[in-house]
């Protein structure tokens, strides 16, 4: 490679050849990405049409995982949990990150930089330290909530408690990607051009106009990117309930997600191959919300 | 899965036009400088809810650090806002790190192997991928943007359970090279690199040194790889952040504590403790344990944050 041909006088004045040059700087990329990618979701579609029995071993059942796990109560009792979290935390989240982004555009705060860095620093702590500190602190053992209501005689719920726990790892979640999520608006605010703010202004725009005519449409792609990682992030969520499971073990089951579902499924009850079919059909259910999520985006953008 | 990457195949472009190190990329200096900011009276309201803002997010950090300095008696008797009586953070340092043999220890060799090695390994192959994706043609080369680019949108953690399942009917479940291999491999990271890659190498340049006779593995480090610095430093970044956090993987694939990571090594550790596995309870130890583990990645995002503001300024300069 090293030896590339200097041949090749500069003839033609496109650098564009249609050569293997490319190819060959792309070639890791690929093998990695079929080791690490296409090659295990082959190998578990293909596992998970199989199925483990005492009798007879390992036999051919078509989707019947498949089947299975669509009338699974476990299953879809994870999967709607998700769901509804995905409709409460996600809105919520992206709706604190963009007041944020707009305020730190606005210009009408002190110490900027610091906010931002001071907002955007969960994103560099991870999730199981995230979900450990802050079960420590909504635990009855050192927690706050407990000494806070020591403290004031008030009658907090314990965060932990099974009515409360989904809010409380939606509050984690929240904490952990917000500042990213702010981040990524606001680099969408800082790259409308000046002069469309000049231009606004030269026209007599108020600042409800140019947030409605400029900032909001300059937010939209980026407002679409932070959507559609949160959508897969509530789909795949794991490590924070699986954290938090230690300190809450009666109010988060083994089945809580699909994703703990799906471990519990390969580790402890032993049932690979269902395990697969869930895998994989949940990460094709995620996907395809993104997709639908995605044209519904665009629809609107149309009209 | 096919079917996965077809339909996930239009994203939006703007994606890399507007994740954190890009977005600026035309404003020449931190943001505090903005033009129309210097005319903006500061707003009270918003001053306080912005401070609100940075009090959520910090406040767990700064209960870690204050709790990381108590004694585990004083963990349950003191206010956890505020330092206990004694001040035992060295104490927990050395407990943490001395305990059941330096445990600590090993999970965070392994932590900064598994990080390094899968972000520089990443990086190198993203930046090398992003590059050829961007500056040639080459036989194949839609089918290989369509095909990678649609799998952005395939979670890591789907990928952990399959991973699994083929690294175990391989052999290789339970080692080291289980938790390198899939670190990778970073979609995103081409994508990013690819766009960067075209916005920043200009074409007159490349053919420059190829005029100068340099082939083209020389090119690509003595010309398109200074160039691609800020965009190379962005994708290390995030890769070394999500290899350092990742913990569904490890989880799954690896049964030899020898060989965790700190995120597995510590919920374990807090698990036996909390559910009193562990006959200690060594609170103090999952704590400063946690306060360790995250000190390092939180200098480095500072760190790193300063290099990309200087290739950010660069880089508007030669526009």
């Amino acid at each position: 490679m090293s030896t590339a041909p200097p041949a090749d006088p500069p003839r033609r004045p496109r650098r564009r050849r249609r050569d293997w040059t490319g190819l060959v700087f792309v070639t890791p990329f690929l093998v990695v990405f079929t080791v690490g990618i296409v090659a295990p979701l082959v190998y578990a579609s293909g596992l998970s049409l199989f199925r483990d029995q005492l009798i007879g071993g390992r036999s051919f059942v078509g989707l019947g995982n498949y089947a299975d796990a669509l009338t699974d109560a476990r299953f879809l009792e994870g999967l709607s949990r998700v769901a509804l979290f995905l409709g409460v935390q996600v809105p919520i989240m992206i709706g604190l990150a963009l007041l944020a982004a707009l305020v730190l555009d606005s210009g009408r705060v002190r110490a900027m930089r610091f906010m931002r860095i001071g907002i955007f620093m969960p994103y560099a702590v991870p999730s199981v330290v995230a979900a450990l500190m802050w079960g420590f602190m909504y635990g009855d053992r050192f927690g706050l909530v407990a000494q806070l209501n020591e403290a004031t005689g008030l009658a907090l719920p314990s965060p932990l408690s099974s009515t409360w726990v989904l809010a409380a790892i939606g509050n984690v979640v929240t904490w952990e990607f917000v500042g990213y999520n702010m981040l990524i608006l606001y680099a969408a605010l800082r790259a409308v051009p000046e002069e469309l703010y000049e231009a606004a202004a030269i026209d007599g725009a108020g600042e409800a106009r140019v947030a409605l005519s400029i900032k909001i449409p300059a937010l939209r792609p980026a407002l679409w990117v932070a959507t559609l990682f949160s959508i897969i992030g509530s789909f795949q969520l794991f490590n924070e309930p699986n954290v938090l499971q230690s300190l809450a073990p009666a109010a988060i089951s083994t089945y809580y997600t699909p994703n703990m579902y799906a471990y519990q499924l390969a580790f402890n009850a032993n049932q690979v191959t269902y395990s697969a079919a869930v895998a994989v059909l949940l990460g094709a259910i995620t996907v395809v919300v993104a997709y639908v999520a995605q044209r519904l985006t665009e629809r609107g953008n149309r009209r | 899965m096919r079917s996965m990457s077809a339909t996930t195949e239009p994203r939006p472009a703007p994606a890399a036009g507007t994740a954190p190190p890009h977005g600026g990329r035309r404003t020449p200096a931190p943001a505090r400088t903005g033009r129309r900011r210097s005319r903006r009276r500061t707003s009270v309201l918003l001053q306080a809810a912005m401070a609100l803002m940075v009090l959520y997010t910090l406040l767990p950090l700064y209960w870690l650090a204050v709790n990381a300095t108590k004694t585990n008696g004083e963990l349950f008797t003191s206010n956890g806002l505020w330092f206990g009586s004694e001040f035992a953070l060295w104490d927990n340092i050395v407990t943490t790190v001395t305990y059941q043999d330096g445990i600590y220890l090993t999970w965070l060799f392994n932590t900064v192997l598994y990080s390094v090695a899968g972000a520089v390994g990443a990086t190198l192959i993203c930046a090398l991928g992003g590059y050829a994706l961007a500056k040639f043609d080459f036989p194949g080369k839609r089918a290989v943007r369509a095909v990678v680019f649609g799998a952005i949108t395939i979670p890591a953690t789907a990928l952990a359970i399959p991973t699994f399942l083929l690294f175990a009917e391989l052999g290789i479940a339970d080692t080291r090279m289980a938790i390198i291999i899939p670190a990778l491999v970073s979609p995103f990271g081409l994508y990013l690199m690819t766009v960067y890659a075209a916005d920043s190498v200009p074409d007159s340049l490349l053919e420059a040194a190829r005029i100068d006779g340099a082939g083209a593995w020389t090119t690509f480090w003595r010309v398109a790889f200074r160039l691609l610095a800020p965009g190379v430093a962005t994708v290390l970044l995030f890769n070394l952040v999500h290899t350092w956090n990742n913990y569904f993987l490890p989880l799954i694939m690896l049964s030899d504590p020898a060989l965790y990571p700190l995120t597995v090594g510590l919920n374990q550790l807090n698990s036996q403790v909390t559910t009193g596995a562990n006959l200690e309870p060594v609170y103090n130890v999952v704590l400063t344990g946690s306060l360790l583990a995250i000190v390092p990645l939180i200098v480095s995002f500072l760190f790193l944050q300063r290099y990309w503001q200087s290739g950010l300024a660069a880089g508007s300069v030669k526009q």
